[in-house]
């Protein structure tokens, strides 16, 4: 019988992703609703690399139970050959019950491919994921955003395994636990000589500085902000907080696609959420609809982002926003 | 040499509403328009063609109707369409989906395909990524850029989440392109005209000869348990007010988080 669930790490120059640690932390959720159903799943790492030995303690303060550490040196960087060809055999060879990956640019190139090659099921950009618990198996359950945000479906894998799921980033909490030691297991795997696809230039984006998954509070402008950023900015620098944008500004040219909140945008979850002049379209709510607190300003007062806010503010965004500032650093100051 | 183009004829979701009574879906009404990311896939392609001579050909699985796409595709100076419809293959995940395309595909033996990075309706951006595995090539997804086209590779630019990557790949090779990587061009006038002549090739599964298991919803390892609609919660604190009274609730609100 197939049990366990095995979670890929995904690294760059030698630090975990975020949304890795924040799958190992919901795993160990899944873990404990298995238990409820008297089934015992271990959460499992799986870290290709080189050279990252390094890196296992944090694996297993975040919830791991064990690490499959792969490590070779055409794992340096996370190809889609190299890194499909490794999950591959760790499944084929260890059986997973399931397989989670983030839905990062990579997870998403590589998980379609590994589903593809141990012929299973794949769920895309998941943002709930549950135990079934009205039947004796150990079927998840997957909720995910479809028809651009209008419509979720939970999606099963009834007779296929593992059952597969790219995550969004951002959606789970990554939570420490006490221990950050276990079983390191080490799995060897042959490799291709040769790269299918060679690297000759690597940029960091300009507009890059700072990111908005990170922020603790982000001010969000709308489309009819478009003239008014400076009141967005200097409300956002009073705060210390990054500024995001709806897509309908970002269409506008004003702000680059790096800040855009939403569907096809980034998932964000930061304390406040201060959104200016946005309408509040799913596909924008989709990614945001977790923060903590979230503070709306708009002038019509059926806009749908007032369906989610926690305080809804029905008033021109124009001239409420240099008052706020001014108050604010008073207070602060 | 020859490219295909994968396209899928989708529901503008733009435009869709949801029934509040029932939570489900309204698409009557909803027009039908090629997936964003595929048009710039289909420009790319045609670019290619202007540039340096090859064969387009458009492929895409779905219901009759997505000939229509198919004529638009002809209008804009595509060499071949190809429509893969068959009542067996209906309700396919990416899994049986790609098994599918990547079948119609050896047919054609191309040297370069490429796909949208996501179609709108699904959003799963799996399909492409698939159909290279099946046809054990290698891929490059969210192409951002085609920087230089050679007889044996092509170099393109790879976006990432703050990163981008220049990369060269040989052909045979699958590329995923994001839609601001091209405007796809308007149709021309005579191969507008010219389009409702020419044939589009229907492809079965007679013709393909898939295995029931391998095809449509019943070679589909994922399923679709249940939909639903976002569920509206009615707990705001509206403050409509003048600027002053909204003022003081922010600053209430916001008090536990600044200080
Ligand atoms: C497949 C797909 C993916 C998408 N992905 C995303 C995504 O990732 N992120 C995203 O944001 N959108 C996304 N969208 C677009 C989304 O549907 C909306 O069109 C978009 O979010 C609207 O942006 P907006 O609210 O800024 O603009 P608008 O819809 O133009 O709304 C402007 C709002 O500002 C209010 N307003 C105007 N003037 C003032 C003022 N002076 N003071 C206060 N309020 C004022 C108006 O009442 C209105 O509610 C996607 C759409 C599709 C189809
Ligand atoms: N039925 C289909 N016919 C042709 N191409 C498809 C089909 N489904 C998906 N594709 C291609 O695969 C890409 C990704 O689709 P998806 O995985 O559904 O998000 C699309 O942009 C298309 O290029």
């Amino acid at each position: 019988m197939t049990k366990d669930i095995f979670v890929y790490i995904e690294t760059r120059q030698n630090i975990v992703a975020e949304v890795s640690l924040q799958l190992l932390s919901e795993a160990r959720k899944l873990k404990g609703q298995y238990a409820e159903k008297g089934m015992n799943h271990d959460v499992v790492a799986v870290l290709p690399g080189y050279q990252i030995e390094n890196l296992t303690p944090i694996l297993f303060r975040y919830g791991a139970d064990k690490v499959i550490l792969c490590e070779h040196e055409k794992l340096k960087e996370a190809t889609t050959q190299h890194t499909t060809k490794v999950l591959a055999d760790v499944i084929r060879h260890c059986q997973p019950d399931s397989v989670l990956i983030g839905a990062t640019v990579i997870g998403r190139d590589i998980a379609p491919r590994v589903a593809a090659r141990v012929d299973t099921g794949l769920t895309a950009d998941a943002t709930i994921i549950e135990v079934d618990m009205t039947s004796d198996t150990s079927l998840l359950l997957v909720t995910r955003p479809a028809f651009g945000g209008n419509l979720f479906g939970t999606i099963v894998c009834p007779n296929h395994r593992p059952q597969m799921a790219t995550i969004r980033p951002n959606v789970f909490e990554k939570i420490e636990k006490e221990a950050n030691q276990g079983e390191i297991i080490r799995f060897e795997t042959e490799l291709d000589a040769t790269d299918w696809v060679e690297i000759l230039k690597r940029e960091v984006q300009q507009a890059k500085a700072n990111d908005i998954a990170k922020a603790r509070i982000i001010v969000s402008a709308g489309r009819s902000m478009v003239k008014h950023m400076d009141l967005i900015r200097s409300l956002a620098d009073t705060l210390h907080a990054e500024v995001g944008a709806s897509r309908g500004l970002v269409e506008t040219g004003v702000l680059g696609k790096d800040v855009q909140v939403g569907q096809t945008g980034k998932t964000v979850r930061p304390l406040v959420y201060i959104a200016c002049g946005i309408s509040g379209a799913v596909q924008h709510t989709a990614g945001m609809d977790k923060a903590e607190c979230i503070i709306a300003i708009n002038s019509d007062p059926n806009a749908a982002i007032f369906q989610i806010a926690h305080v809804g503010i029905v008033g021109d965004a124009v001239t409420i926003l240099p008052k706020l500032t001014e108050e604010l650093n008073k207070i602060l100051n | 040499m020859k490219i295909v183009v994968l396209m899928k004829q989708v529901p503008n979701t733009t435009e869709m509403l949801i029934d509040a009574k029932t939570g489900t879906l309204i698409r009557t009404g909803v027009d039908s328009i090629m997936n964003p990311d595929d048009t710039s896939a289909l420009e790319a392609a045609l670019k290619i063609k202007d540039a340096n001579g090859a064969q387009v050909i458009v492929i895409t699985m779905g219901p009759p109707q997505a000939a229509g796409m198919l004529r638009e595709c002809y209008g804009r100076g595509v060499d071949h369409a190809l429509l893969i419809s068959d009542a067996a293959f209906a309700g396919a995940d990416t899994w049986a989906t790609s098994n599918t395309l990547a079948a119609a595909i050896k047919n054609v033996n191309p040297d370069l395909i490429f796909a949208g990075r996501q179609a709108i309706d699904g959003d799963t951006a799996q399909v492409g990524p698939q159909v290279a595995e099946r046809l054990n090539i290698p891929q490059v997804t969210y192409v951002s850029k085609i920087v230089e086209v050679a007889k044996d590779h092509i170099i393109v630019k790879k976006h990432y989440e703050d990163f981008d990557e220049t990369l060269k790949v040989s052909f045979p090779c699958l590329l995923t392109t994001l839609e601001q990587l091209d405007h796809l061009r308007f149709m021309n006038v005579t191969e507008a005209w010219g389009s409702f002549d020419k044939p589009i090739e229907t492809v079965n599964n007679q013709v393909l000869q898939l295995k029931p298991s391998d095809i449509g919803l019943k070679g589909s390892p994922t399923q679709v348990r249940k939909t639903f609609t976002r569920p509206v919660s009615s707990e705001v604190k509206l403050i409509h007010g003048g600027s002053e009274e909204a003022i003081r609730a922010i600053l209430s609100t916001l008090a536990p988080y600044i200080h």
